[in-house]
């Protein structure tokens, strides 16, 4: 009875968690505009998606700055990881105070405090600054995920390396950068995601010219509900699904 | 320069140019902002005053920062009393179930919260998944109205914010130390005695991380409010979303973030003592 209550409790909180996302997906297969009813199977949605133009495009910015912040973010942030680790410098209090400011500050003061820098150094709001933008707020997400799994390796390797002759770069890229390459695979997944997930802060920072797939779902939800949205959140669900699913495995190697 | 120091410098370089260029600049850009007074044709213009402060002593907007508080704290409220429980009972589960079970939290988390928000619109509308359930069962005669209002915003802030104390309150929860439990159990206290003497304050750095995690993001959540609340609905993020966007007066919208950055400031500065003090405890 006990075990019973339970499951039953988590099932509930499970069921509140998925029971949205999956009427979404069946209601985006299903052959009605306006109704709720289900009038039976269709593609027609997801093909609607596939001719419009417009929204590939759109799809294909998001995914390229997606990969472009992602591959940025890792360089910068396993890097970062591997120095704020291993080194004492002066300034090192500051670097961590920042990372935890970035992780911590509400997306909407980022969002906005990128505008005004941006607007400041006369930049136009488009590809670049949405790159650098979504470069900073994934760089600490990699240096987390990069330092836990640093403080879990074994510091002889570095100083047998060393003791055999390599200098810091061979140490790095022969030594270390292998050792920490399911965290930095991790943590590049785990940027794209948030690359291609992010609203609030590329509402700030991108102009007319460049925009992205959620500003474009943002702009039609608030037109209504349309069964194209529905299709389109459904492909946007299974690719964080993949990744997700990706990163998970890359981390678990360690065990 | 030895190889040492110039790859020591590279590594660090980099991240410190970032970060200052990124994350520091623009900070202080916005306090600065905050400072200046709204132009005619420029966003801002150079003549320092404290109007935009003196500005959100305006009934009006003190009450859109009440509404916001106040709309996130009850959403961190619903989200501790559904989400402790469910963490516990996810960190209690056997060793083959638990990584599943915790992947479950975490697929929700990475999930676009814009995707989540409009999911819940489809079961909240008036002909949605809830009105049809309950007309069907014949526990209501018309349909409910409860898009559109603050409850719906409170129900898409719990659903989408959900993980995010989930997962500091499984990772405390995991880590308490069963023999203490145990002990406690040895000398005699109840079961409600011990969960509120022994576990509750060991796992309180996850229930405040897990909190700060809801309440704060809560309050930015423009779309949210957007999509789920009426017109009269409108948080700290609405606000300076409409004065960057529409209003366009930038060293409002700015002294708005800093209200809001330094509201996050006192919490998290009010979490580390805490820590502090929670830690020091279980040494003694």
């Amino acid at each position: 009875m006990k075990g019973l209550g339970r499951s039953s409790y988590l099932a509930l909180v499970f069921g509140f968690l998925y029971l949205p996302i999956a009427v979404l997906i069946i209601y985006s297969f299903n052959d009605a505009k306006y109704s709720l009813e289900w009038k039976g199977f269709t593609w027609n949605w997801y093909q609607t998606l596939w001719q419009n133009d417009d929204l590939i495009e759109v799809a294909l910015h998001s995914l390229t700055i997606a990969l472009l912040s992602a591959t940025l973010a890792t360089i910068v942030g396993t890097l970062g990881a591997v120095a704020l680790y291993r080194y004492q410098f002066s300034g090192k209090k500051l670097l961590n105070g920042l990372i935890f400011i970035l992780i911590m500050s509400p997306e909407i003061v980022m969002g906005i405090s990128l505008l005004l820098l941006f607007v400041t150094l006369g930049m136009d709001l488009g590809f670049s600054t949405l790159l650098l933008s979504h470069t900073t707020f994934s760089i600490p997400f990699v240096v987390v995920t990069v330092l836990s799994r640093m403080s879990g390796f074994d510091k002889f390797l570095i100083e047998a390396a060393k003791d055999l002759g390599a200098t810091e770069f061979q140490t790095f890229i022969k030594v270390i950068l292998p050792l920490l390459m399911p965290a930095v695979v991790a943590g590049w997944l785990l940027s794209f995601t948030l690359s291609m997930d992010d609203v609030i802060i590329s509402f700030f920072v991108t102009g007319p010219d460049y925009e992205v797939l959620p500003l474009k779902v943002y702009s039609m939800v608030r037109l209504g509900v349309k069964p194209e949205i529905n299709a389109l959140s459904t492909v946007m669900f299974a690719l964080t699904l993949v990744l997700v699913l990706l990163a998970q495995f890359f981390l678990k190697e360690k065990k | 320069m030895t190889d040492k120091t110039v790859f020591k410098r590279f590594a660090i370089g980099i991240i410190a140019i970032w970060l200052v260029l990124f994350a520091l600049v623009p900070n202080l850009m916005v306090i600065i902002a905050s400072f200046m007074t709204q132009g005619e044709s420029e966003f801002i213009v150079w003549t320092p005053s404290i109007s935009s402060y003196q500005r959100m002593l305006d009934p009006l907007y003190l009450q859109v920062f009440w509404n916001s508080f106040y709309l996130s704290a009850f959403t961190t409220v619903l989200c501790l009393l559904i989400g402790y429980p469910f963490a516990y009972l996810i960190a209690r589960a056997g060793p083959k179930a638990r990584p599943i079970l915790l992947l479950l939290v975490i697929v929700p988390f990475w999930t676009s919260s814009l995707v989540r928000t409009y999911a819940m619109i489809i079961i909240l509308n008036a002909n949605g998944l809830l009105n049809s359930t309950l007309l069907g069962l014949g526990l209501i005669n018309e349909p409910l109205q409860i898009l559109y209002t603050d409850t719906a915003v409170i129900a898409g802030l719990v659903y989408t914010l959900l993980p995010f104390m989930v997962l500091p309150l499984y990772a405390a929860i995991e880590k308490l130390d069963w023999r203490l439990v145990e002990a406690a159990r040895d000398l005699g206290a109840r079961k409600v005695r011990t969960f509120v003497s022994v576990i509750i304050p060991l796992t309180m750095p996850g229930i405040v991380a897990g909190s700060m995690l809801v309440f704060l993001p809560g309050l930015g959540m423009f779309y949210i409010a957007d999509f789920l609340g009426g017109s009269k609905t409108t948080l700290i993020g609405n606000l300076i979303q409409r004065q960057f966007l529409s209003a366009r007066d930038w060293p409002f919208g700015s002294a708005a973030s800093v209200t809001l950055t330094v509201t996050m400031g006192v919490m998290i500065w009010i979490y580390l003592l805490s820590a502090k003090r929670a830690n020091a405890k279980v040494e003694v």
